[in-house]
């Protein structure tokens, strides 16, 4: 399976500190991939790098076959990568439908898509004109992922999607990333949540102090509990 | 699939419909202390026209505020220049003017608006590439650097146009008022108000009903994330900062012609007017700014007939007194 997304020696600073310290990676087209890490890690400045919004100070980020890291956000967006961030950063001054229309950049929403979308995350037909701001934390976040897929995407960055949300909406997200792979979409997913993580990933990274420290299938992880308790301080046991 | 169980009804944020009631219960109050009634519908109708002047000149500071987050305290300087620019198709066509026809008047003050708002919005261009570009996200250097560039256009008008007032005089057409009983409405004042509501209901309409509204509003909120999904904001910085100029500029012809004179400090007497409107509304707010140019034209007209010394400070006195009961402004829009 041939790679999608590639990061080779990444650094990247915020202001004075040096947050990542030379990460490597690869993720496969039309794989989940699971980046996991303790709080601080570097996870999410992984993902804000990749997109450009705290550019890498040094190392090399190829998207199919094309150099990516010093270009603007908007140019990598429109290489094909949905970004899903930690906070959601839905508009809440719009409505939904306002949201999505944004989201849709290379033409008026496909009616078919969305249903595919309403499908998976009901609340948001339900809630179509109205404000994004009086959703609640887990129909922002449907929201969030809804304006990531309401296009094909080559990429999806979903940073901590199911932080903080009822387990009925973590079962939905859960069953809407599955359905993604089928698809054949390409994901690479931060989370916590070791047992959402077992159940979507193909591929795992951990990070620990902005480095890749480990790198394998999801399964292999999920099967060793001495190594979980080793990379993340934390087996898959202890989250029950 | 997996159905996950939904409120019935979403709570609804409720409409904070009181800002907008708040010129109307100030002017109702205002009946009794005036007295007389005749006086009371004159003083409101000036405070309204205004108002809609205020409103277009500071309409595009709110936007340049609340899109951008630049303290662009250079505005003054695209009112002022908007100001001059129109003299120079006024003065040259003054027999047009003078004239009785109210459609030869418009013939000329259509271009002279035109032209203002075209030099102004062009100017915008400039200063947002060589002033702004350099100090994004830096508010003391914006402070530097706009308040520098103020300076600089006020010399730049003495320069051309000399240190003297320019007298501009209003047309013909336009002069007088309409006399509804005990009632006169100068003419003009009801020119204002007719574009200043097509100035607020255009803005309106664009954010509301285009993908480019969609953007400005949406960008106000979260830029990072406008970014995100493939939009280049600085496009559209420069579009809102070149329009937001070509405004001040339209607000500048608008205000000479009420003032009838031309001076090159008019755009920094403006500024501190414009800037106690933008924060009175809400940093980001066409609505607020609306509202907050009406309040702030209603306390000196009323102030102004009422209690003349407190003139020069009622706009002060109401920004405080807004602030302290909305520390935001009456429409909070950004995070800033």
């Amino acid at each position: 399976m041939s790679e999608l997304l590639t990061l080779s020696g990444v650094h990247t600073h915020i202001g004075r500190y040096h947050i990542l310290h030379g990460v490597d990676f690869s993720v496969a087209e039309g794989r989940t991939t699971m980046l996991l890490g303790r709080n601080g890690a570097g996870k999410t400045t992984t993902l804000r790098t990749i997109m450009g919004l705290w550019p890498a100070s040094s190392g090399e980020i190829t998207l199919a076959g094309q150099r990516i890291e010093h270009r603007a956000t908007p140019d990598i967006s429109r290489l094909g990568v949905g970004y899903v961030p930690e906070s959601m950063a839905v508009f809440s001054d719009l409505t939904v439908k306002e949201n999505l229309i944004l989201a849709a950049r290379d033409g008026p929403l496909d009616d078919s898509r969305l249903e595919w979308i309403f499908g998976f995350f009901p609340a948001l037909k339900r809630f179509w004109l109205s404000r994004a701001g009086s959703l609640s934390g887990g129909q922002k976040q449907m929201l969030s992922i809804a304006r990531a897929v309401v296009e094909p995407r080559k990429l999806l960055l979903i940073d901590e999607p199911t932080k903080g949300l009822a387990p009925a909406i973590i079962v939905a997200l859960i069953e809407c990333f599955a359905e993604l792979k089928r698809r054949g979409a390409t994901i690479l997913l931060v989370e916590q949540n070791f047992h959402v993580a077992r159940e979507i990933g193909d591929a795992v990274l951990v990070m620990d102090n902005g480095r890749i420290v480990h790198r394998g299938a999801m399964a292999d992880l999920a099967a060793d509990v001495p190594l979980q308790e080793k990379l993340l301080g934390l087996s898959l046991e202890a989250h029950q | 699939m997996t159905e996950v169980a939904l409120p019935e009804a979403l709570p609804q944020p409720k409409r904070d419909l009181l800002p907008v009631l708040l010129p109307v219960m100030l002017a109702l109050a205002m009946l009794p202390l005036i007295g007389s009634s005749s006086s009371w519908v004159t003083l409101t109708a000036a405070s309204f026209a205004m108002g809609m002047m205020i409103f277009i000149m500071a309409s595009g500071l709110t936007l340049v505020f609340g899109l951008m987050d630049v303290l662009n305290f250079g505005h003054g300087a695209f009112i002022a220049v908007g100001a001059y620019i129109a003299t120079l198709v006024l003065l040259p066509l003054a027999s047009w003017v003078q004239a009785d026809s109210l459609l030869t008047n418009l013939a000329v003050l259509l271009p002279a608006a035109l032209a203002a708002m075209a030099v102004s919005g062009a100017l915008g261009l400039v200063v947002e590439r060589v002033l702004i570009l350099p100090v994004y996200g830096q508010h003391l250097k914006q402070i530097l650097m706009t308040t520098g560039g103020l300076i600089v256009a006020e010399q730049t008008l003495y320069a051309l146009w000399g240190p003297q007032i320019i007298p501009l005089p209003l047309p013909s057409a336009l002069r007088g008022s309409f006399i509804l009983g005990d009632v006169a409405i100068s003419k003009y004042r009801v020119l204002a108000m007719l574009v200043g509501l097509t100035v607020f209901a255009g803005i309106q309409l664009v954010l509301n009903r285009t993908k480019i509204g969609l953007l400005i509003r949406a960008g106000v909120e979260n830029r990072e994330m406008v970014e995100a999904l493939g939009y280049r904001i600085r496009r559209l910085f420069l579009g809102v900062f070149m329009t937001g100029s070509a405004l001040a500029g339209l607000g500048g012809i608008m205000w000479a012609l009420y003032r009838e004179q031309v001076h090159a400090s008019m755009g920094d007497e403006l500024t501190v007017l414009v800037f106690i409107v933008v924060i009175i509304g809400g940093l980001g707010s066409i609505g607020g700014c609306f509202i907050g140019a009406l309040l702030v034209a209603m306390v000196a007209n009323y102030g102004g007939f009422l209690v003349p010394k407190l003139a020069l400070v009622s706009n002060i006195l109401l920004m405080v007194a807004i602030l302290m009961w909305r520390p935001r402004g009456l429409y909070a829009v950004t995070s800033r």
